[in-house]
């Protein structure tokens, strides 16, 4: 096969895995922290596009500056819907495993309606906020694509740092690790568990605003990154934040590489093959640690 | 198996903190969520015993003055949805034009309209729905090709005209049966008939397809390359793409080198994503394009990214932009409907029609109404009747009722031939370039639903 069309297999991997990234890191600090299985969680992607294409036609001028404000303004209130259910739902059901996800395929479903009835059945597109075509020698690369790439990667490393370098980041670790004693130590889990909810869904929504320029903003666009969000969760392990991003960037390039080589359906079936063979062989995942 | 286990665990810390913690704040006691987790389970279980069962049958009392009613099956929500609002607008404004008019055989049109999801399950439903619960007339409105699909043998079973505006070869092929019509658009296999020797002689001889990969699609896969090959060009590649695909540069690679033309033709709600990506990919140095406007409907076709597009040419039905020589008839379509000069909504320009598609919905309504009234249509009774009458039909003239221009209407396959509109798209609009005659798309016909039983 051919350097440039592996130069474009990757481009277009490396894109699916940044934004992936973002999404599933969000569904893995939600299931690790928690312990709640969050089916909703592509809705507060969707949710997070379709804010985007309100910011930014509310906005209106250099399309740079809707963009800017829909990335700020978009993760807040998406944010600010999941403290919500949060508070109003999982609280409500103790944060019970089986509950939990009956209430998150209920509150998906209330989303996604929600979304169709005030934001209406059409893919609505947001301009990218600059418009640049990168002339390989062979084809033309979108500019806009390549800036997602890196910005999600300031993003990653960020929510690294928060979790790794900061005092939230090590009430949030010692959270996940033992919750009771976390507890008897005076962190107020109760409010954790709402801050980390509340930020899973953000980092899904930042994702969507960064791909909406791409795709178009659409009620039913959420599918897609839940299932391979719990793709990249499962394989990298859960609750691992690296697992994640390994995994992440795994299935992202073998995506972009299988769909350019072979067919975007090979790719898919490799993906859940990986997933089957993962969850046979190595349950916890690649980086996952074993059930204490 | 890894989330079984947390589960476990999970429960397990649950059961010991119960016993061994009594100042949790964050987990009530274990009793409460069982009688709260059952209670959900059994309002789904309501909820879906409620959905399954017999809805809420209204019992209507044949009248003569009652209101002949159509059940409309529209494309109002799922990857549909755009050309689902301009079906619904286009179909409105043909209703109360009929209305004014006087009604079919004096009695008022009543549309009904019932939302499918785009879905071929959901279509075949919303048949059962029409006929038993609302009682209609005659079904009619349906535009994507697998919910026809889905939806015609309900309506046979049901033994309910079925009047599509699809534009798939699916109604002419045969496939369908005796009860289903496709008089007010023509079919996707006639419009390749018609415009395939054009491209050839006009755009290129190396051609590689890209379509969708459902019904619609595998009409162009199957029915472009006799045609386009007869007519002394070859296709080099078929590339079929998931309707519901939401990222399109992985697919382009596929495109061989040596192609002359790329001709393209995508739908759902990721086509201006299709657009786009194809012009970042060659960025204007690459094949010509020939598209079906069904790539750009309800998009407009200056949004950003679309530049590269300027000199291509397009397929229309109908031409989305006003031309020069619009006939009077077809701009009193046009104002009925509420479009303006370049075929946006009169009251939002940013909401672009689907122009190409949906005067079959307007045509389509006046051929029920010319069909009731040659059968003298008075209830459900007279479906069969109805069937017969349409099968009588020949030709439609071009005028305020069919708009789109002349058609001939081949009763064995029931299904309409018109006219074709090849496009550029020049500063910034679509101007027709060429207008194919009836006579360039017709085909033998491969069968015949006359010979099937009512």
């Amino acid at each position: 096969m051919s350097f440039p069309f592996l130069l474009l297999a990757t481009l277009e991997g490396l894109v699916t895995a940044a934004t992936l990234a973002l999404m599933a890191i969000g569904l893995s600090l939600v299931f690790g922290v928690m312990r709640v299985v969050n089916v909703a969680h592509g809705e507060f992607f969707m949710l997070g596009a379709i804010l985007a294409w309100a910011v930014t036609t509310a906005v209106g001028g250099h399309p740079a500056i809707g963009f800017l404000a829909a990335l700020i303004v978009a993760p807040l209130l998406v944010g600010a819907a999941a403290l919500a259910s949060e508070r109003l739902v999982l609280r409500k059901l103790h944060y019970e495993p089986e509950a939990t996800i009956v209430a998150t395929i209920g509150l998906l479903y209330i989303i996604q309606q929600v979304a169709l009835t005030f934001y209406g059945p059409d893919a609505r597109p947001v301009v990218a906020p600059f418009t640049y075509r990168v002339a390989l020698p062979w084809f033309g690369y979108s500019g806009y694509k390549l800036a997602v790439i890196g910005f999600s990667i300031i993003l990653l490393i960020g929510t690294w740092l928060v979790l790794t370098r900061t005092r939230a980041g090590l009430i949030m670790r010692a959270t996940q690790y033992d919750r009771e004693t976390a507890q008897a130590f005076g962190i107020p889990v109760d409010r954790v568990y709402a801050w980390v909810f509340a930020l899973g869904a953000m980092l899904a929504a930042v994702a969507a605003v960064l791909i909406v320029p791409i795709q178009q903003a659409h009620y039913l666009m959420g599918h897609d990154p839940l299932l391979l969000s719990f793709i990249v969760v499962i394989i990298g392990g859960l609750g691992s934040l690296r697992g994640t991003l390994v995994a992440a960037l795994l299935i992202g390039l073998s995506d972009g590489i299988l769909s350019v080589f072979y067919s975007p359906t090979l790719a898919k079936i490799v993906a859940t093959s990986l997933v089957a063979l993962v969850l046979v062989f190595r349950p916890q995942g690649l980086f996952g640690k074993t059930a204490r | 198996m890894e989330v079984r286990e947390g589960k476990n665990e999970e429960r397990h810390r649950r059961s010991k903190r119960g016993t061994e913690m009594t100042s949790s704040t964050s987990s009530g006691p274990k009793k409460s969520s069982i009688s709260r987790r059952s209670a959900l389970i059994g309002m789904g279980a309501t909820a879906a015993g409620l959905a399954a069962g017999p809805g809420f049958v209204r019992y209507a009392q044949a009248q003569s003055s009652e209101p002949i009613k159509i059940g409309f099956q529209c494309h109002r929500t799922g990857i549909g949805a755009a050309y689902g609002r301009w079906y619904e607008r286009t179909t409105m404004a043909a209703a109360n034009l009929i209305n004014e008019r006087g009604g079919i055989n004096g009695r008022p049109l009543e549309i009904i309209t019932e939302d499918d999801g785009t879905d071929p399950r959901r279509g075949a439903e919303t048949v059962e729905k029409f006929v038993n619960q609302h009682n209609v007339d005659v079904v009619y409105g349906t535009l994507f090709s697998h919910v026809v699909i889905g939806s015609a043998p309900t309506a046979a079973e049901l033994k309910v005209p079925y009047y599509v505006v699809s534009e798939g070869y699916h109604v002419p092929s045969g496939r369908m049966n005796r009860w289903c019509f496709q008089p007010g658009i023509t079919d996707v296999r006639s419009q390749m008939s018609a415009v395939a020797p054009w491209v050839a002689n006009n755009v290129g001889k190396k051609i590689t397809m890209i379509y969708p990969d459902y019904a619609f699609g595998h009409d162009h896969r199957d029915y472009f390359p006799p045609v386009f090959e007869a007519a002394g060009g070859e296709v080099i590649a078929q590339i079929p793409i998931p309707p519901t695909e939401t990222s399109f540069t992985r697919y382009f690679p596929q495109i061989p080198a040596e192609t002359d033309v790329i001709y393209h033709v995508m739908i759902g709600p990721a086509i201006l994503t299709f657009v786009r990506e194809l012009g970042e990919f060659f960025g204007g140095t690459g094949p010509e394009l020939f598209g079906f406007i069904d790539s750009l409907e309800a998009i407009d076709v200056n949004s950003p990214g679309l530049e590269f597009l300027e000199g291509s040419h397009f397929w229309e039905g109908m031409p989305r932009y006003l031309q020069e020589d619009t006939p009077d008839y077809e701009r009193f379509y046009r104002d009925s409907v509420g479009i303006d000069e370049s075929g946006a909504s009169v009251n939002d320009s940013n909401d672009v029609s689907t122009a190409a598609h949906m005067f079959g919905c307007w045509e389509t309504l006046f051929v029920i109404k010319e069909a009731m009234e040659a059968a003298g249509y008075s209830g459900p009774d007279d479906r069969a009747a109805l069937v017969e009458a349409t099968e009588a039909l020949e030709r439609f003239d071009a005028g305020e009722e069919h708009p789109q221009g002349d058609k001939i209407f081949v009763p064995e396959i029931h299904q309409s031939f018109g006219q074709q509109n090849i496009s550029v798209l020049r500063d910034g609009r679509l101007d027709v370039i060429h207008r194919t005659a009836i006579e360039d798309s017709m085909y033998e016909p491969e069968a015949d639903y006359r010979t099937q039983e009512l």
